[in-house]
């Protein structure tokens, strides 16, 4: 490896800009006027070694530039994400394939065909985020080194074209500073900068540790992806959701068949008006208000072996009221409070006789599962024919169901009595009456639902959570390291008679001046200028 | 050190390219619905007919067993099935058995659906959707070809068109 030595003695890495120990320019082009001062001039480990492949590899993902493509084209990806809805989003009963054409036409068909209806769990989004995790390792890695390097050789006594290069940078003529240099140290001491001294020269700096908040940050951001990668793994991560009516008991879905949960009831609290005296007008403005949204469930757990359709061995594990944000906690699950939904569970019919209005019976019909027969005394029979729960016509005009949940009943009734024993055939749905053979002279007329109320609960485990906690406060530590502390050096040197000072920050050149104008003030040395002002920036 | 280098960078890269390879495979393997594939052990099942007998999928080992997931309200089962009748006819005594697994419709709806269609092998009601879910159903029909040992041989979704498909579908489980 070709190495460089400075005219200082100091023996720097190929490819380095300025001296690690005194700052000479290595350029070979002389000083320019201003010191390019990012990583200290350092040699980026990338940037000599372009031999193997893999020194290629690293040379490739080393480049800022390309990460910033990659987190460009990882935003665009995600912007054409949100253009149509997410699979999860669309309706169930509609394969996917079809849906995105049917109603969006050749870009929907792309937009599925190129995956962007399932954007993150495609290998490609996934491998774009990845590829920003190992742009952020190799960026890191290879300036972090670098860096830490040329802050732990930098040398007191500077070169003199160093010094020259330096943003702030001024030259006090006279005699005799001893006692002037002197009071500057106390001052810097006072400020807590800590300060070296070598052959007339002194280096005073702080807060170089605020030179690590970027790297800090990026640690947080690759423990934080960790996490999101974890999440892949199978055991670490369950996000289901829980339809569950009223009365029923179910297998928890994503957990293998292992728990049951039961809903003994939902329970939907409103505020009341009288007790809250203070709010009766809002509420008699807003109307209902919850108060509380609650289902009281039973949890059980599985013994034996798992047999799909066979009714399982349960034990019973707890009871436990879920209200939002007080989930049911076991093993590593949470079953949380997310929403309800109300069902049709049973009708309500009157067989009725037209003509004198007569009602001659009620029948009650459970929709999950009705009789065929209802015998309402006195002779009077009604059978259900046809039971449709999820009523439509099709395209020739006959009765339907679009599915088998109980959305729009409707049934087809044959009513026997005394004087039509042979049956009259009527199909009832909601808000209307077919009589498709013949006037009726009996009727089904409607008299009432009852519904059930299904709680919707959202079943969450998830052992990656400290992980994104952990890299998050790394993050924001990196961030406040780098944001609320500057990294600040002053060189003074005696130079014959003269004073040189130099001064370096990283970020907030502001509060260096304003720190020195303190230091230096009655010592005698002038404050030195800033460059950059002059040149009128 | 130049060595020393090399190995760092192989052995860094090498770390992240295994994590993303790895990320990416356990996600592609991430199963929402176990997706059964020809050649996989077919999941058992306890169901029950509508005559009331349990019928469990482990107990037909010996013999082949057509699994037809269907509902009332899907034009092509009910197409369909008048030709698996007609199959079940012909080799009852072959050892060939039909299950008809509806998707958990009420008992009175299949029961008029069997009074218009006069069907003689099992009819089975999966009331809580548990062996649609051990079998990944979606969308219906769909029927599953299960041989004399448990596995798999064929699985065939949409409807059965003609008589010589299904006696083809018979034909590869006959034990």
């Amino acid at each position: 490896m070709e190495r460089i030595k400075c005219g200082c003695g100091h023996v720097n890495p190929h490819g380095t800009l300025l001296c690690e120990a005194c700052g000479r320019s290595l350029t070979g082009t002389g000083a320019p006027e201003l010191l390019d001062m990012r990583y200290e001039g350092s040699a980026r480990r990338s940037q000599t070694y372009n031999k193997t492949f893999i020194d290629k590899v690293w040379n490739f993902f080393s480049s800022v530039k390309v990460g910033i493509w990659l987190i460009v084209i990882t935003l665009i990806a995600s912007g054409i994400g949100t253009i149509f809805p997410q699979k999860m989003y669309i309706p169930q009963f509609v394969p996917a394939s079809e849906f995105y054409e049917q109603k969006y036409g050749w870009p929907g068909k792309l937009y599925y065909i190129l995956g962007f209806h399932e954007l993150y769990s495609q290998w490609w989004y996934m491998i774009l985020i990845a590829l920003i995790g190992v742009s952020l390792v190799v960026c890191s890695l290879d300036r972090a080194v670098p860096l830490f390097r040329a802050l732990k050789a930098q040398r007191v006594d500077r070169h003199e074209s160093f010094m020259k290069g330096q943003r702030i940078f001024g030259i006090t003529k006279g005699e005799n500073f001893d006692e002037a240099v002197k009071a500057v140290k106390r001052n810097l001491k006072k400020k807590r900068y800590r300060i070296r001294e070598e052959n007339h020269a002194i280096l005073a700096e702080k807060g170089r540790f605020s030179r690590w908040g970027p790297y800090v940050n990026h640690i947080g951001l690759i423990i934080f992806l960790f996490g999101a990668m974890l999440r892949f793994f199978p055991g670490m991560y369950v996000d289901e959701v829980i339809d569950i009516k009223e009365g029923e008991r179910k297998e928890i879905p994503g957990t293998d068949g292992e728990y049951y949960l039961e809903n003994k009831q939902f329970i939907l609290e409103v505020y009341d008006e009288k007790e809250n005296e203070a709010f009766s007008e809002a509420l008699k403005k807003t109307g209902d208000v919850a108060k509380n949204y609650q289902t009281d469930v039973v949890l059980y757990k599985r013994k034996g072996e798992r047999v799909p359709g066979a009714e399982a061995g349960l034990i019973k594990e707890k009871e436990y009221s879920i209200q939002v944000n007080n989930p049911l906690k076991f093993d590593q699950y949470a079953i949380y409070q997310m929403d309800f939904k109300t069902v049709l569970s049973a009708m309500n019919f009157v067989l009725v006789e037209k003509e004198t209005n007569e009602p001659l019976g009620e029948i009650n019909i459970s929709l999950d599962n009705p009789k065929m027969r209802y015998n309402l005394g006195n002779g009077y029979t009604v059978e259900i024919l046809k039971y449709y729960p999820d009523f439509d016509l099709d395209d020739e005009g006959l009765p339907v169901t679009l599915s088998r949940d109980p959305n729009n009943p409707a049934f087809v009734f044959e009513m026997y009595t005394p004087d039509k024993p042979e049956g009259e055939i009527s199909l009832v749905a909601i808000q209307q009456t077919v009589e498709p053979v013949g006037e009726n002279k009996y009727k089904m007329q409607f008299a009432g639902i009852e519904t059930k109320t299904v709680s919707i609960l959202a079943l969450r485990k998830d052992l990656t959570l400290w992980i994104f906690a952990l890299g998050g406060l790394i993050f924001l530590i990196g961030l406040s390291l780098g944001s609320y502390w500057n990294h600040r050096r002053i060189w003074i040197q005696q130079r014959g008679p003269d004073i040189w000072l130099a001064a370096h920050t990283n970020k907030n050149w502001y509060g260096l001046k304003r720190e020195l104008q303190t230091v230096l003030a009655g010592t005698g040395i002038n404050e030195p200028e800033d460059r950059n002002e002059k040149k009128g920036k | 050190m130049k060595k020393n280098r090399l190995f760092m960078r192989t052995s860094i890269l090498t770390v992240l390219a295994a994590s993303v390879i790895l990320t990416v495979y356990a996600n592609l393997t991430k199963g929402e619905r176990p997706q059964l594939k020809v050649g996989d052990v077919a999941p058992d099942f306890i169901l029950t007919d509508l005559n009331g007998n349990k019928h469990r999928l482990s107990d037909y080992e010996g013999q082949g067993v057509l699994v037809n997931f269907w509902a009332t309200y899907c034009k092509y089962c009910e197409k369909e099935m008048s030709l698996l009748e007609k199959q079940y006819q012909d080799q009852k005594d072959q050892g060939v058995q039909i299950l008809a697994v509806n998707i958990g419709e009420t008992d009175l709806v299949i029961n008029r659906f069997l009074e218009k269609h006069e069907l003689t092998f099992p009819v089975l009601n999966d009331r809580k959707q548990e062996v649609v879910d051990a079998f990944g159903v979606n969308p219906l029909p769909v029927t599953f070809l299960i041989n004399k040992h448990g596995f798999i041989a064929g699985i065939h979704t949409g409807e059965i068109t003609d008589e010589k498909m299904a006696a083809e579908m018979i034909e590869k489980i006959k034990p």
